[in-house]
């Protein structure tokens, strides 16, 4: 007899247990205001990434396309993956001496594991991380980067 | 002299036959292989082969310096990145003797905090979803997406962060951080609740959990089984009550512990602790105090010769650092202890004569993480 009450009690609050769990589907379902999905494509003008997003590596520019990087290579000697490759070379300064400039500043984005070290450890603050995310390409000779642009030089104040 | 006899014994018992499950079955997150010996479906004996994800990273930090290692480590538990940078933070500053401000073990224990209810939130998302309940998926990423935004915004990064360095943070928290923590952890409390509406309570995911996957307390300690898997069969193995390291000695907090080693227990030891990680979160929050957010480091940071072991409590369990150094700038030998290894280990025990369905159930209330089991 007990077994046989113990089976219908069972029954009853299997079938209570579903309800609750479908009354917490239901309210999301008649309460549209609580989609949390993103239109992603559609969204892209108006979406905005946070500040410190790494995105990728970039070399700030200023207005007169001057940059701050002088080329002593403690990004390259602290990435861990060898993503970075300074290029400098040694040219004549205003008073005689050699000056080294930085050559090329290359940048494999596809290496990268944006661990932060290079941006953290860059005595003067010449690397910043960019907010770009869309980085699909066909060919993966793109995502090896230069990122002194061409023709720039070193703001006079740190040379 | 007694002659040897050789009795062949078959590989396979008669009617008995082998299934490969995984490398790419869905509920083994990851590539995990076992293979499963079975008779009709009743499970029999399973062997798990690893070495799927292997990337080699103990070999790897042989030549990265330790501030290099911090990168490393996000990639062995990825669910609990934060907790692993702890370990390896923790490892050098002990080595050296640092004393860390303040601000940076208040941070940084809301940040491992905050990376086990995240971890937490993914395990119930996809455990439901083995069981069945894929509504369970949606809500727990759902919630666990808050988590992600905090810390894109302080760290910078969604998913892997190497947000610690040695001797602090890389940088400071953001300005927002604290307001969005708290009113993650007022939302987070309400929606917890749906969770035990939706799969606690569920009679379908009650009766496919209690008393499947028995573990005892002995089993848990002679396999090594840390973590909440180990809890929910009694065994009281909480690093950061026994052992505690940042703030764990000074906040309040309880011990999950669940004595019946089945499926649920272990299912329910995880609930509780994102109670409790919401508990710690909600007494540290408001006093993170004013200060630095790093100790002063020598630009290039060599440990004295020695050996050195740190244990910090992951999501999964406890992870151990096992550090050889010779005085170099770079570890001379590296081991990790990683919990999930350990936690795999008893799955062939614990599962035998059990249907294969019950086999994802208990796959799954390990809470397994492949590239922890192989580094």
């Amino acid at each position: 007899m007990k077994e046989f009450f113990k089976y219908f009690a069972d029954i009853f609050t299997g079938v209570r247990s579903l309800l609750i769990g479908m009354s917490v589907t239901g309210k999301y379902f008649f309460s549209p205001g609580q989609i949390v999905t993103q239109q992603y494509p559609e969204n892209r003008k108006t979406l905005k990434m946070y500040d410190r997003f790494k995105g990728e590596v970039i070399m700030p520019h200023d207005e007169n396309n001057h940059h701050r990087c002088t080329g002593c290579a403690i990004c390259e000697l602290n990435c861990p993956n060898g993503s970075i490759e300074v290029i400098s070379a040694r040219i004549d300064g205003p008073d005689g001496k050699k000056v080294r400039i930085i050559d090329q500043h290359i940048y494999h984005l596809g290496m990268c594991t944006f661990c932060s070290l290079c941006v953290k450890t860059c005595p003067e603050n010449a690397l910043a991380f960019g907010q770009e995310f869309e980085h699909a390409v066909f060919d993966r000779t793109v995502l090896t980067k230069i990122l002194n642009q061409p023709g720039s030089s070193i703001l006079k104040e740190i040379a | 002299m007694k002659e040897v006899i050789h009795t062949p014994v078959p590989l396979v018992e008669e009617e008995e036959y082998h299934i490969n499950m995984g490398p790419q079955h869905p509920s083994t997150h990851g590539v995990l292989r076992l293979v499963v010996t079975l008779q009709g479906e009743i499970v029999k004996s399973l062997k798990p082969h690893c070495g799927y994800i292997h990337r080699g990273i103990e070999k790897m930090c042989e030549k990265d310096t330790y501030p290099q290692i911090i990168h490393l480590t996000d990639r062995i538990d990825y669910l609990s990145a934060h907790i692993n940078n702890h370990a390896v933070c923790l490892l050098v500053e002990k080595a050296l003797e640092i004393e860390v401000p303040e601000r940076v073990k208040y941070v940084r224990t809301i940040m491992d905090e905050l990376a086990r209810i995240q971890s937490h939130q993914l395990w119930w998302a996809s455990f439901g979803m083995d069981l069945g309940g894929l509504t369970c998926f949606f809500y727990g990423l759902r919630d666990r997406e808050k988590i992600l935004d905090i810390w894109e915004e302080t760290t910078g990064a969604r998913f892997l962060q190497s947000y610690y360095t040695p001797g602090g943070l890389l940088w400071d928290i953001h300005p927002n951080f604290q307001k969005d923590v708290k009113a993650f952890i007022k939302y987070f409390r309400k929606k917890i609740r749906d969770y035990d509406n939706i799969l606690s309570g569920n009679v379908i995911f009650r009766e496919r959990s209690r008393n499947i996957g028995l573990m005892s307390k002995e089993d848990a300690i002679s396999w090594g089984v840390t973590g909440p898997s180990g809890r929910g069969s009694g065994w009281s193995c909480d690093v950061r009550k026994h052992h505690p390291y940042a703030l764990y000695d000074k906040v309040d907090f309880k011990e999950i512990l669940y004595t019946e080693g089945d499926t649920l227990a272990r299912y329910l030891v995880r609930m509780d602790e994102m109670r409790e990680s919401m508990n710690i979160i909600e007494q540290l929050i408001d006093n993170i105090p004013e200060g630095d957010f790093t100790a002063k480091m020598k630009a290039v940071i060599k440990l004295p010769a020695g050996e050195y072991y740190q244990r910090v409590e992951s999501a999964r369990g406890d992870l151990g650092l096992y550090c050889i150094s010779d005085g170099n700038k770079t570890p001379y030998r590296m081991k990790f202890r990683t919990p999930s290894f350990s936690n795999l280990s008893v799955l062939d025990h614990i599962s035998r004569d059990l249907k294969i369905a019950d086999l994802v159930a208990i796959g799954g209330s390990l809470d397994l993480v492949i590239p922890d089991i192989d580094r």
